[in-house]
């Protein structure tokens, strides 16, 4: 085991600000793109939802 | 053989024999393998990242020169790696599609360009945040960092191009040919540490020999690139499926999906 203690795994031999902060903003970055890409399908699902939908009552 | 006629009335690729690859790159086509791709690599992305950050903090040990601070580099070279990766992987859609006119082929490149930026961005950014306790600096106009940070900009200058132009296959064609002469940007960012004198070190890993650390640092930055690498796959597969629905909307296949979809 590397770490003695959670303190010392937080604290990365005093460059934890450094260490966390890269890895922090990584995985938030990745879950930002994630959550548009969600975003960005959905909106092009509910435009064709609607042209479908206009489509059947409109022949 | 083919009935001499049929040329005319359905226009063959120019090679292919009897397996036409063309029919995969039509987007109708590539929509379903895409979406049956995607949980694989995202599932995939998952765990290498997991098996990457256990590696990268549990078992790879201290370094004896920069202590702990040398961890952020399980994130800063795959980042690295990815970004310059991603680029050639969009060129060479946007190539594919100015040579051969493919629909899809523009839709690749354009669903690469975000991930690509992102990873340029996170290279940027650990490497700021590492240079600031190893060199005192969070910036340098060093070769290798001005050379990474065109790279983030030749990104955003293909997205905005694109954006641009309202007609999507004159935006393809125009973006793809910016995106092929920023390829030479590529080799100035790989070899940068070796043509000019920079405070950026060597290559940490190199195919011509044995890398310069410990097994398990080497294995942590593998599983973290392979990670990235199948992240990436599913994002862009993502990606591209709304760019199909999106640019194909129109056509009777999508209602067809819809329809079906219930």
């Amino acid at each position: 085991m590397t770490w003695d203690s959670l303190e010392a795994f937080l604290a990365m031999g005093g460059y934890g600000v450094y260490v966390w902060g890269s890895y922090a903003v990584t995985f938030a970055l990745l879950a930002a793109e994630v959550v548009l890409l969600k975003m960005r399908g959905r909106a092009i699902m509910k435009q064709l939802e609607r042209t479908a939908g206009t489509r059947q009552h409109a022949p | 053989m083919p009935h001499p006629g049929e040329a005319t009335q359905n226009p063959r690729p120019l090679w292919g024999g009897r397996i036409n690859w063309f029919k995969y790159s039509s987007p109708q086509t590539f929509f379903p393998v895409a979406g049956a791709a995607i949980p694989g690599c995202a599932a995939a992305a998952g765990l290498l990242c997991l098996a990457g950050l256990y590696v990268s903090f549990f078992v790879a040990p201290t370094d004896q020169q920069q202590g702990e601070a040398y961890r952020i580099i399980f994130i800063h070279v795959p980042a690295a790696w990815m970004s310059m990766f991603l680029y050639l992987v969009m060129a060479f859609w946007a190539g594919v599609g100015l040579i051969f006119n493919t629909r899809l082929s523009g839709m690749m490149a354009n669903a690469l360009a975000p991930t690509g930026a992102l990873f340029t961005f996170v290279a940027l950014w650990t490497g700021a945040l590492w240079g600031k306790p190893t060199w005192g600096a969070w910036w340098v106009w060093d070769a290798r960092l001005t050379s990474e940070l065109i790279l983030l900009f030749l990104y955003f200058g293909y997205i905005a191009l694109n954006a641009a132009i309202d007609d999507r296959r004159r935006a393809d064609r125009a973006a793809a040919l910016f995106a092929l002469v920023g390829v030479v940007n590529i080799p100035i960012i790989y070899f940068s540490v070796q043509w000019w004198n920079t405070l950026h070190q060597g290559a940490s890993v190199s195919l011509t020999r044995a890398p310069t650390m410990a097994a398990t640092m080497f294995l942590g930055m593998l599983l973290m690139a392979l990670g990235f690498w199948m992240y990436s796959i599913a994002a862009a597969f993502v990606r591209v499926r709304s760019i199909i629905l999106e640019r194909e909307r129109n056509a009777e296949w999508v209602a067809e999906y819809m329809r079906r979809r219930g």
